[in-house]
């Protein structure tokens, strides 16, 4: 017959045992271990200073993902600001710039093309955009069935096969970069060339650069060029006030751009 | 491939017209069925509010609309679903959110809330329509010569009893008491319901429009006050028709009178029950209206006085862009007017079935300001959208995204309810005193 004392000491030294073994189980699960650790972690530079508004990363982009070149969506586009001396800012993309800026008026859409005079202009610049592969995705979080998600390494993807097309994702970026896939009809976004990368390739549009102002990385490795840059240099997100945590930075970032 | 989609079309380009500086992805994706989507679930809430009112609290002037009213929300219910399905890009994967719901998702329980929600309702009916079922069911039974229509009547009676047949007081009492049960748990899942499709919109963070707490209770509110406005118009409507059929013996018109018999079809009483109804109605029309009303302006001085980054874009959508949609379509013709209407006094049905339509017309104008709206600018804040809604189709897709997507949808819940009222008769005045 075993005492009560007796039996609260072993049930203890029982239930201490357990926890802490079971406790060891949960410290070695392989995909804890990967996630507090992965080795890889895409990022993304852009040199604004390098970029001249030429297009061609946003044609090799269109070629190499299959988006029609005439439709009027795009994974990545190049935008173009002009700051006047009276302190007003013009800006446009005719066609997500897939033609480049082959004009100096300002095309404001339905209030039509916006001449501005050599003379009265202070400042003029061309700002790329792309998926910004959020470490904390808006577009992810609403997905009602889950058909876009972030790989381990950081890109986030749509499912084509399960996407519903509701269109709850493309309302939920605060860039801008989600749209219908006028043939799949689904939704649809910049991958970072996942199917390039993923085999050692470059991204579609960093190859097309010809004054490399766009630039892949690994932001897990410090001495990747693209992690150095982000380290040591002065660079700049996009939209930081929505908590969305974007990879792709940029260096020469003006207040102007959002 | 890239040659032959030459100007092609992409999704949301044929009604959006872009101004001054918008990203090139950036179209009015959200259109018409997205409008209609919290508009028609806000009837559906709002209608199943009203028949609470009765069976919960016993607000014993409202019975006959009640009835009513729970019997239309049913029929308003599967239409509630008919926009979303109508605006997906693959609607035949609409099934997913059931699959594979990722519950991080603000729509992804939608299904779920909603099943729960039409349960509720279903088995409300049920009890409510019990009692009638199984009479209904010996009277054929004992009929000796039945038409065809009595015994497909028969067979759904048979099924919709289902087998329970015990009409002693205990089983009626039970089932009243199955009645407020139901009626008070809808209560909460119908405003869940509703306030859940204003959370689907308030907490889109990438929206300034759209992006407030206030966003579900708005939408409840104008949710409440849409539903008995439409039940008053419903109803209103429902018994002139009834009124004049029953003068003239047009049976067609009292589907109830085709299969039922021409019992309580009577005209005076028919006009004495249908004023009644109206006028009590139209006073908690008011009292919702008034709280809707105050909320909704809440949210747009509480914009105008914070004045935060995004207000400069969305002063312009709508002190500017959208003056007559708001100012003078909703807050004017759609608020104000029909407030006055109904303030008045002496107040008769045919004023306040007026001033219902012209509630009902301002919460659409407000469900159109909000999601259009919320569209209207571009998330650089220095372009515009203006949205043109598709009239005359030319594809499928400016048909389920245009006008005459919309008008499906609205006339779909009054074919629903004509076949429904066939077998639940919703005019049916009951004899007894319960609940």
């Amino acid at each position: 017959m075993m005492k009560r004392r007796e039996f609260l000491k072993s049930a203890a030294v029982f239930v201490s045992g357990a926890a802490v073994s079971l406790s060891a189980l949960e410290l070695l699960d392989p995909h804890e271990v990967l996630a507090q650790n992965p080795e890889l972690r895409w990022g993304f530079l852009v040199n604004t200073y390098n970029c001249v508004g030429c297009g061609m990363c946003v044609k090799a982009c269109k070629i190499e993902n299959d988006i029609p070149l005439e439709a009027n969506v795009t994974r990545t586009w190049v935008e173009r600001y002009v700051i006047t001396k009276q302190g007003e800012t013009y800006s446009d993309c005719p066609k997500g710039a897939l033609n480049g800026f082959t004009s100096k008026q300002i095309d404001q859409n339905e209030s039509g093309m916006k001449k501005i005079a050599d003379a009265d202009i202070s400042e003029a610049f061309f700002v790329p955009k792309l998926c910004n592969q959020c470490s904390n995705p808006a577009c992810v979080q609403v997905c009602p069935v889950g058909a876009t998600y972030s790989t381990a390494d950081g890109v986030v993807l749509v499912d084509r096969k399960w996407c519903i097309g509701c269109g709850y994702c493309i309302m939920g970026c605060p860039y801008g970069v989600r749209f219908f896939h006028p043939v799949e009809h689904t939704a649809d976004k910049c991958t970072f060339c996942y199917h390039r990368i993923s085999n050692g390739g470059n991204t579609a549009c960093a190859q097309a650069c010809p004054f490399g102002a766009r630039q892949i990385g690994n932001l897990k490795d410090p001495n990747d060029p693209v992690t150095k840059a982000v380290l040591t240099e002065r660079v700049g997100i996009l939209r930081e006030e929505f908590g969305t945590n974007p990879n792709v930075y940029y260096i020469g970032l003006s207040k102007e751009v959002r | 491939m890239i040659e032959q989609v030459a100007q092609m079309l992409v999704h949301g380009e044929a009604w959006t017209l872009k101004d001054l500086f918008v990203l090139p992805n950036e179209y009015v994706y959200w259109s018409i069925q997205i409008v209609l989507y919290p508009y028609m679930t806000g009837l559906v809430a709002g209608a199943f509010v009203l028949s609470s009112l009765y069976h919960v609290f016993g607000v014993e002037k409202l019975k006959e609309i009640a009835r009513f009213a729970l019997v239309f929300s049913f029929a308003l219910l599967p239409v509630a679903m008919l926009p979303l399905l109508l605006h997906l890009q693959q609607p035949l994967r609409g099934i997913n959110v059931m699959m594979t719901p990722h519950f991080t998702s603000a729509i992804s329980a939608f299904g779920i809330v909603f099943m729960t929600y039409a349960c509720i309702v279903g088995a409300e009916i049920w009890f409510v329509y019990r009692k009638f079922f199984v009479e209904s069911l010996q009277r054929l039974e004992g009929k000796p010569d039945r038409s065809t229509a009595e015994g497909l009547l028969l067979v759904i009676y048979r099924l919709l009893s289902l087998g329970a047949r015990d009409l002693g007081g205990e089983a009626l009492e039970a089932d009243h008491k199955a009645v407020k049960i139901l009626a008070g748990l809808g209560i909460p899942v119908a405003c869940f319901l509703h306030g859940y499709a204003g959370f689907i919109f308030g907490s889109v963070k990438a929206n300034a429009l759209w992006m407030t707490p206030l966003m579900p209770v708005i939408f409840i509110c104008s949710a409440v006050v849409s539903g008995i406005a439409l039940c008053l118009v419903s109803y209103y409507v429902f018994m002139e028709l009834r009124k004049w059929a029953a003068k003239r013996g047009k049976n067609f018109f009292l589907p109830d009178a085709v299969v039922h018999g021409r019992a309580a079809v009577d005209y005076e009483h028919l006009r004495s029950v249908q004023n009644h109804e109206v006028k009590m109605t139209s006073k908690y029309l008011l009292i919702f209206m008034l709280l809707a009303i105050t909320l909704e302006l809440l949210d747009m001085i509480f914009r105008g006085y914070t004045a935060v980054r995004s207000w400069d874009a969305l002063r312009q959508v709508i002190y500017e862009h959208d003056f007559v949609k708001i100012f003078i379509m909703q807050y004017g013709i759609g608020n104000a007017l029909p407030f006055l209407l109904l303030l008045i006094p002496r107040i008769t049905a045919r004023r306040a079935a007026l001033a219902s339509v012209l509630v009902l017309f301002g919460v659409l104008m407000m469900r159109w300001n909000v999601v259009i709206g919320g569209q209207a600018f571009s998330l650089t804040f220095k372009g515009f959208m203006h949205y043109h809604l598709p009239i005359i189709p030319y594809d499928m897709e400016t048909f389920k995204e245009g006008l005459g997507g919309a008008l499906l949808v609205a006339a779909t819940p009054f074919v629903i309810f004509y076949f429904l009222n066939m077998i639940v008769p919703a005019f049916m005045e009951s004899r007894d005193e319960g609940h």
